[in-house]
């Protein structure tokens, strides 16, 4: 995690203002610009279902974040995110459906629903940290797990609840083209949200007691203050990302909430990179991709040997659950500051090409 | 009968809480000498019940003989987990660590589930005997040998860490790294050996719970329920671990009772403990026998 501090030679910024630029240089911001440039008209060259794949990852990307803010930049660790994104999708439906509040509305008040929520959490939680958290986390996702399933009146109980497609001036979103755009809209304004946070004094105390926390307290900084501050805002993303998928799917279910989705999030923010933002989008890339190639990968053994011996075509299910767990074990021995960190490198060569030192 | 019922219920809760304690004394056999938090837990239990199924239903060899090879297996398994995957980690933080061993759960669970189904497979049949009556109560023999197999186990790990060299060496690990290693205590090996004992106890209440419930994947929701039991004991204290599982199986199982009887929500026998993992870490968050960490500056 401090590698990040040690900054690579030819690393040229000399004023404060430079050094906490949203880009590191120029090259980074034209870059940024060109790949959103590309994504806006990348309905007209991909497949509906490579476009679902990117939607995907743009909802996991905004949960993630919110994840990353609070594991990777506060140091606090959360294994129940996934009730907080589940919670987001259920309450921008219900806001929907019992108040008739349009759903481009409804997304962000679910969103800020959700962060009430994760404050509410939060609070307990900045009592106890490191492994205590965790654990108490645990508790929170099966709590609010059994929750969803009681709550007939919020979520359904065991129907689910219907979430109506997104519609602004009389138009509707209710394709895979169309809501690209929304949720694309939505990803870059979080990510641009919390480049700016991480700019802050906010951010910069939420380094501060990742980093040493007794330190942090003793520079004035207000630990339990910041603590829930960062569940807050994990949870005002996992909120956004959530209802963003319930709108996408039209249909909330309580089942898909569970403790799966919440590791798949913090397997996400250990390969993109903890403390890292834009690492946070890879990771969630990477989560998203992963299954669709390890069943390619599957497909493309089938009816060889090895297909034969271990029956794998059945198998499918399992091997992407277990590609799951295989990778976050790998990801932690051998890359553990996780593809940003790798990405950082990359560019660092090609920057310094000939002479890396 | 209300009376009855309840009466029946705790007593199972007893049962199972014992359960609950020996897998939550392995638990806190690995937190303790290692510093690891093992959310695989449950994982060894689903190894070892299935490895011992396997043994059972491939070559119908004796119970008694599948279940030596099973520890056997278990014991080589802990030892293989703790050094492909754990000490390369040694050092690091503490959410690598805590994310290792859930990938290291997702990844057995998988790998489990691929080769041997997800349907639930009962044990043969090990007793001719369903059940006895003891004091006017229908206890299953199941319940009765797990319970008498749990209390064998805590016992032979009490004589373990006050007679052998090596519950010694671990003693002095989990009381002070540095200074053990320095009298002589080779650190790598105690690792090892609290792995690979956790693993086999865990494989034995693995086996035992296969044979009451039959093997799915639900044995290995036991290493979540392992959480509260620790944390009302206390993180690295083994008594603490044989209580909190016996307090928290009654506590489910009682919970259980009021839900029937009175409440009717469903579902409260598995929530519960959850409840009380969260009440308790606010009231005495390193639990009744952990040692409260104290910071210096």
């Amino acid at each position: 995690m401090n590698l990040k501090n040690s900054r690579p030679c030819g690393d040229f910024r000399t004023s404060y203002k430079s050094d906490m630029s949203m880009f590191e240089d120029k090259k980074g911001f034209y870059l940024a610009i060109a790949g959103v440039l590309l994504l806006l008209i990348s309905p007209t060259y991909l497949d509906s279902y490579l476009l679902s794949l990117l939607i995907y990852i743009g909802f996991y990307a905004i949960a993630a974040l919110g994840l990353n803010i609070l594991v990777g930049f506060t140091g606090q660790i959360s294994v129940g995110h996934a009730v907080f994104f589940g919670f987001g999708a259920f309450a921008s439906a219900w806001l929907n459906n019992n108040f008739f509040i349009p759903v481009f509305i409804s997304i962000p008040l679910a969103a800020i629903l959700t962060s009430l929520i994760g404050i509410l959490f939060g609070i307990p939680a900045a009592r106890v940290k490191g492994l205590y958290l965790a654990i108490a986390t645990l508790a929170a996702q099966f709590i609010m797990e059994d929750f969803f399933s009681r709550a007939t009146w919020f979520t359904g109980g065991v129907d689910g609840a219907s979430a109506e497609p997104l519609k602004i001036f009389g138009i509707f979103f209710d394709s895979d083209e169309k809501y690209f755009y929304i949720v694309l809209f939505w990803v870059i304004v979080s990510f641009i949200l919390a480049t700016n946070l991480m700019r802050t004094r906010d951010g910069r105390a939420f380094l501060a007691v990742r980093d040493h926390y007794l330190s942090a307290e003793m520079m004035g900084i207000n630990l339990t203050k910041y603590r829930i501050l960062s569940f807050g805002i994990s949870s005002f993303f996992a909120g956004l990302g959530g209802a963003l998928y319930g709108h996408y799917l039209n249909f909330v279910s309580i089942e898909e909430f569970n403790i799966q989705l919440s590791i798949s999030f913090l397997a996400m923010i250990i390969i993109g990179g903890l403390g890292s933002i834009r690492g946070s989008m890879m990771g969630a890339a990477f989560m998203v991709f992963l299954p669709e190639i390890m069943d390619w990968l599957t497909r493309s053994l089938s009816g060889t040997n090895i297909d034969n011996l271990l029956s794998l075509s059945d198998a499918i299910p399992f091997i992407k659950e277990a590609s799951i767990g295989l990778v976050i074990i790998l990801f932690l021995i051998f890359e553990p500051n996780g593809l940003a960190y790798r990405w950082g490198q990359i560019r660092a060569w090609f920057k310094l090409y000939p002479f890396s030192y | 009968m209300a009376f009855d019922f309840l009466i029946q219920l705790l007593v199972n809760g007893f049962i199972i809480g014992l359960l609950y304690g020996v897998v939550a004394m392995s638990f806190v056999l690995i937190y303790k000498s290692s510093q690891v938090v093992n959310f695989a837990q449950g994982e060894f239990l689903l190894v070892g019940a299935w490895a011992c199924w396997w043994l059972l239903a491939k070559f119908s060899i004796p119970f008694y003989m599948a279940f030596f090879i099973t520890l056997i297996f278990m014991t080589i398994f802990g030892i293989l987990v703790q050094m492909i995957v754990l000490r390369p980690l040694i050092g690091e933080p503490i959410i690598s660590i805590i994310m290792v061993t859930i990938g290291l759960s997702i990844f057995f669970q998988a790998i489990m589930n691929w080769m041997f189904g997800v349907f639930t497979e009962p044990f043969p049949e090990i007793f001719t005997t369903k059940s006895v009556n003891i004091l006017g109560l229908n206890v299953q023999t199941v319940y009765l040998m797990s319970g008498l197999i749990s209390i064998l186990i805590m016992v032979s790990f009490a004589l373990f860490f006050k007679k052998s060299r090596l519950g010694l060496a671990m003693r002095a690990t989990a009381f002070d790294q540095q200074a053990a290693q320095s009298l002589g205590v080779s650190i790598k090996q105690v690792f090892a050996a609290a792995w690979a004992i956790s693993a086999m106890v865990s494989a034995v209440a693995g086996v035992v719970f296969g044979i009451v419930n039959g093997i799915s994947s639900g044995i290995a929701f036991m290493g979540i329920k392992v959480f509260p039991a620790v944390i009302l004991g206390g993180l690295d204290s083994v008594l603490g671990a044989i209580l909190g599982g016996m307090v928290i199986g009654i506590l489910e199982h009682f919970a259980h009772y009021l839900d029937v009887q009175f409440l009717q929500v469903g579902n409260l026998i598995r929530v519960a403990p959850f409840y009380a993992l969260i009440i308790i870490l606010m009231i005495k968050p390193y639990g009744f026998f952990g040692t409260k960490d104290i910071e210096r500056v």
